[in-house]
């Protein structure tokens, strides 16, 4: 689903971001990214968008290789991911129905597709009741739950989330993470970055990788295989 | 309604200013540049009635044997530019002369000799009636040694000539100028758009929406600035025409194909400078 083979990723002014980075994650993983601030989680999910395109290495994701992606392609390379970040990202001006039909209408959706669709989401969600309101007139748990309901709009394959509680209290974070446990079950697969260790560590039935300075410094799968050999 | 459309129209909600100046700004380059057109196209219109007359007189002299006359006849007929070339006797010459000229009556009948040189008069095919030309055709009957003088009106067709150059090149100047000023009103609107909706941009790219779509309500709305620019332009020749045929002189409306062609002009260009505006600023987002 996601491979990461040798990939390094350098900027001109910050030096070295990922630092032979292999990584592979497969369909209905769920996977949690820690690492400190800076270790390059961010930038291990900019490289999985394509957003941005490894110094070294090649990122593949669903069929799609960087060595060999046009620009022309990556919108339907996004259209296979959903993507939640820590601040949301819901335009403030648009109810929550809004905001979640926006990601369809935008990628061509026929139009008699999109409100039953959006309904649907904003029921998995748990916020059937809260179609009509605004960002703004929602708590952060909620906020969180619209912007999973647009990742998952376009039925992607994978939901990439860049510390998706990271701006929620323990109670929302808890709630949104069981969230991405429950859709998780139904086989979407799942990369989290999060510095959240607590949250890790409550679930030891998922995977653990480790970024450190750019490189992963622990695989909690590797680890499991390691121990299996000894 | 069409996203593009929907947003192309909130976009000039948005912003009201920045989008009136465009269409203004757009009109105002074709108002000058449709100026020019009514004055081109009338001073085409004059320049064809006086064509129409355009004639070379070659006055011969009295020594021109008959044989001369046939064989240079003859000749200046069969130059490519020359449509007629009419034989002007003496006697003719002098019996126009006293009819044109009644007061002068008795003293043409009372001369001895007819004074009155016998001429040709070539008359120019259409399409031939430049200034270069009659002068190619002048200068080649005035080679004749049996020729005199050679009159053409050359200096007020090269004066018509000339206004109508003068006129094109200040249109296309002050046009120019006009068109400098929309193109960089119409880029300052897609840039402050762009800015203003860079969030909601960033998410169509975020799911997947290809550039095309996330071009198109900026070009839709280049392209309708354009087109009222254009409709504006149109409305404003058509005034100035109305205003200058009531209060100066009688001039002619422009041919209709040239209005389309203001607004399509005017379409055009609001379609072309959005686009390169959004192609640069949508980079930065």
């Amino acid at each position: 689903m996601i491979r990461l083979t040798s990939v390094y990723k350098e900027y001109p002014r910050s030096g070295t971001a990922l630092r032979d980075v292999t990584l592979h994650v497969n369909k209905g993983e769920l996977v949690f990214l820690t690492g400190h601030s800076g270790a390059g989680k961010s930038t291990v999910l900019g490289l999985i968008q394509m957003a941005d395109l490894p110094t070294a290495g090649e990122v593949r994701v669903s069929g799609f290789s960087s060595n060999l992606i046009r620009r022309r392609e990556i919108p339907l390379l996004r259209r296979k991911l959903g993507v939640v970040f820590q601040d949301f990202r819901l335009l403030r001006d648009r109810t929550a129905e809004e905001n979640i039909a926006f990601a369809l209408e935008v990628t061509g959706a026929k139009r008699s597709t999109i409100a039953p669709r959006v309904n649907r989401l904003l029921a998995q969600v748990g916020l059937a009741h809260k179609a009509r309101a605004c960002p703004d007139e929602l708590s952060g748990g909620e906020r969180q739950r619209v912007a999973v309901a647009r990742a998952l709009a376009n039925e992607p394959l994978v939901l990439l989330a860049d510390e998706p509680t990271g701006n929620l209290d323990e109670w929302a974070a808890k709630g949104v993470f069981e969230l991405f446990r429950e859709i998780n079950s139904m086989g979407m697969t799942i990369l989290m970055a999060t510095h959240d260790l607590a949250l890790v560590r409550a679930h030891p039935e998922y995977r653990v990788v480790e970024l450190a300075q750019g490189s992963i410094v622990y695989d909690s799968a590797a680890a499991a295989l390691e121990a299996e050999r000894v | 309604m069409p996203y593009a459309l929907r947003e192309a129209l909130s976009a000039f909600r948005r912003t009201p200013l920045l989008t009136a100046l465009s269409v203004i700004a757009i009109a105002f380059a074709l108002f000058v540049i449709g100026l020019f057109g009514l004055t081109a196209f009338n001073i085409r219109r004059a320049i064809e009635k006086v064509e129409e007359k355009v004639e070379i007189v070659a006055y011969l002299t009295d020594e021109m044997t008959a044989a001369q006359l046939q064989t240079s006849r003859a000749e200046i007929a069969a130059l490519p530019q020359v449509a007629e070339v009419r034989h002007v006797t003496k006697m003719e010459a002098l019996a126009t002369a006293m009819a044109e000229m009644q007061e002068f009556k008795d003293v043409f009948s009372d001369l001895e000799n007819n004074p009155l040189p016998a001429s040709f008069e070539v008359s120019m095919k259409p399409g031939s009636r430049s200034p270069e030309q009659v002068e190619r055709v002048a200068k080649r009957i005035q080679a004749y040694p049996f020729v005199e003088d050679v009159r053409y009106g050359r200096d007020w067709l090269n004066t018509i000539f000339m206004l109508r150059r003068i006129a094109g090149g200040v249109a296309m100047v002050i046009g120019g100028a006009f068109a400098l000023v929309a193109a960089i009103v119409i880029a300052t609107a897609v840039r402050i758009t762009v800015f203003a909706r860079r969030e909601e941009i960033g998410i169509m790219r975020l799911v997947g929406a290809t550039d095309g779509f996330v071009q198109s309500p900026f070009l839709l709305e280049g392209l309708m600035s354009g087109l009222l620019g254009g409709l504006l332009a149109a409305v404003l020749t058509w005034g100035s025409y109305r205003v200058l045929g009531s209060t100066m002189f009688q001039v002619e409306w422009l041919p209709s194909q040239w209005i389309v062609l203001t607004v399509l002009a005017g379409t055009g260009f609001g379609l072309i400078s959005s686009l390169v505006a959004v192609r640069r600023h949508l980079g930065q987002v």
